[in-house]
């Protein structure tokens, strides 16, 4: 058995959920203190990919990374990258899928974060950056937490989009999640059997792992 | 003086509009009902929320100041605050709490203050425990070793004992007083609560609606409040709308359909009168300043009996008379009774809106 989607499809998830954290963060963090109208507006704008079927995202992402759209024709002509067919073209499909799912939870627990903490941090001579890494993050770990370990499991399962921008070519762009498509598409069960057990392995011990997480951080502090 | 403050916000229904200064030593109460503002005049001290006019200064240096475009950011202002949770950092030790405001010092000098607070404010044994597992005692201590170690040069406290049982009150209120007399800078201790800024404070300055009076010894606020808020916040219940006779010493209440005599003359912004419930007695008809009551509730509290009485004539809207009894004198008082009451010239407070 080529275990090169296994490979492929954890590497993806991998950086996409590193790229997701921060920038889920950020924008829920910003967002949290915007004024409700503006807050309202992005929410509905960033909250899109995780209603929107993929296939939307994927020919959305197209539009514009494709080698003849804008940004991909413009990256062709200056660095003569191609940005789909990759392998790391996926990730440009998870990280918009997955964006909402880290961002809403962040969110949440930002939101639920008990400001007079922050600004006793300020009254004791502490500048934002430490009271955010030290205290708001600390303290809202387990949202966080439980919003990284999802946009990593979603990643993982990714299709729709990341067949649009990324295709299918063994051993260069497959993925667990089209690997088991294309086994399925030419009849080769058996196979596609064993993948689908590899997905629901890791995926399930994902879930588990959050769940142990959740129990030891439950009552940590309250 | 070693902080002064004159600041204003407007907010949609409300408008701040506060004085008030505190020297070295010195305990200063904002005494205030709930709403009335003293919260966030405290808040805005500390830099945590922003006036929109006036001037802020501590020991010379200016904090806030509106026309002069000066707004220093909380971290720079030293400004200690002990909020009424405490606000303890919930994923960080006594001891890293305590360190989180020496983050000037190299790491051999925090260790070293930071043992230093922990024995002076009783907190042996707990340096490794987090907040959640400490009493609400240790909690504060924790809170005020913590406000210490920034180094303030004043400390506010909003609040500190509101949240408390009243047995551990008590406590704590001590605990507080000697930690303050210790630091020896301005206070300045917000309060709904008489009690506790008459054991603990100086001057008080009452605030209402916004708007503070001046600060005054909290003796005289007891004795001589000069406006309504002042007399309600001080205890006193009795607070009615008042006339001038054309006799000097003479007053009206129009809605208890009553004169009385009273020991001060009338003033030019006077507007209502007030009486303490227990200044009120009972009294022989015809006597001075007595007038002929119906008791309409009686009401047996802790150590005292409140009545609530009607005067004869009185409208029909009219706030009820409240009369406070020993429970040694007390007397049979049966709702519905008439009842001849009278108060003394001396117990009658004219005040101010």
């Amino acid at each position: 058995m080529d275990w090169y989607p296994l490979v492929n499809s954890l590497r993806i998830a991998a950086i996409s959920t590193g790229v997701v954290f921060f920038l889920g963060i950020f924008a829920a963090y910003y967002i949290a203190k915007a004024p409700r109208l503006v807050k309202g507006l992005l929410d509905v704008v960033l909250t899109l990919p995780l209603v929107l079927p993929p296939t939307v995202v994927g020919y959305l992402l197209l539009l514009a990374l494709g080698p003849r759209r804008p940004a991909g024709a413009w990256m062709l002509e200056h660095f003569g990258v191609r940005l789909t067919m990759q392998w790391w073209s996926a990730v440009f499909a998870t990280v918009v899928v997955t964006f909402p799912l880290m961002y809403r939870t962040a969110r949440g627990a930002f939101e639920s974060f008990d400001e007079t903490l922050a600004q006793a941090g300020r009254t004791l001579g502490r500048s934002n950056t430490w009271i955010f890494w030290r205290v708001r993050m600390p303290v809202c770990r387990q949202g966080i937490l439980a919003g990284t370990v999802l946009s990593f499991a979603r990643a993982l399962g990714e299709y729709g989009a990341t067949s649009m921008i990324a295709g299918y070519t063994p051993g260069r762009t497959a993925a667990i999640s089209t690997t088991v498509y294309q086994l399925w598409r030419t009849g080769q069960d058996a196979l596609a059997l064993r993948w689908v057990l590899v997905n629901l392995g890791i995926s399930a011990a994902v879930l588990l792992a959050v769940n142990l997480l959740e129990r030891k951080e439950a009552g940590k502090w309250r | 003086m070693a902080l002064t403050v004159r600041i204003g916000k407007q907010y949609r229904n409300f408008t701040l509009d506060v004085e008030f200064s505190a020297g070295n030593g010195e305990i200063l109460a904002l005494l205030g009902a709930s709403g009335s503002g003293k919260s966030t005049a405290l808040q805005c001290v500390a830099g945590i929320r922003r006036p929109d006019w006036g001037r802020i200064e501590l020991d010379g240096e200016v904090l806030f100041d509106s026309e002069r475009h000066i707004d220093l950011p909380p971290r720079k202002r030293r400004v200690g605050y002990l909020f009424q949770q405490y606000a303890l950092f919930p994923n960080m030790t006594v001891e890293q709490n305590i360190a989180a405001s020496l983050g000037h010092l190299d790491r051999a000098r925090r260790r070293a203050r930071t043992a230093e607070l922990v024995a002076m404010l009783r907190l042996e044994g707990t340096e490794k425990q987090l907040p959640r597992q400490l009493s609400g005692g240790q909690q504060q201590r924790t809170a005020l070793a913590r406000i210490l170690a920034s180094e303030p040069r004043v400390i506010l406290l909003d609040e500190p004992l509101s949240a408390l049982d009243s047995s551990l009150r008590w406590q704590l209120e001590q605990e507080l007083r000697d930690v303050l007399e210790r630091f020896g800078g301005p206070a300045v201790w917000v309060s709904h609560d008489l009690g506790e800024v008459c054991r603990s404070c100086g001057r008080v300055c009452v605030l209402e609606g916004g708007k503070s009076d001046p600060a005054v010894g909290i003796r005289e606020l007891i004795e001589r409040p000069g406006t309504a808020g002042a007399a309600r916040i001080s205890g006193c219940r009795n607070v009615v709308r008042a006339c001038p006779e054309t006799e000097p010493g003479l007053v009206r209440v129009p809605e208890w359909n009553v004169k009385l005599r009273t020991a001060g003359p009338w003033r030019e912004g006077f507007s209502l009168l007030g009486v303490r419930a227990e200044r009120v007695r009972p009294a022989e008809e015809g006597a001075e300043n007595a007038f002929p009551c119906r008791v309409r509730r009686v009401m047996d509290d802790v150590s005292a009996l409140a009545a609530a009485l009607v005067p004869e004539g009185a409208a029909e809207t009219a706030p009820s008379l409240w009369m406070e009894l020993d429970r040694a004198e007390e007397r049979a008082l049966t709702e519905g009774m008439r009842l001849w009451v009278s108060v003394s010239p001396e117990d009658i407070l004219l005040l101010k809106e």
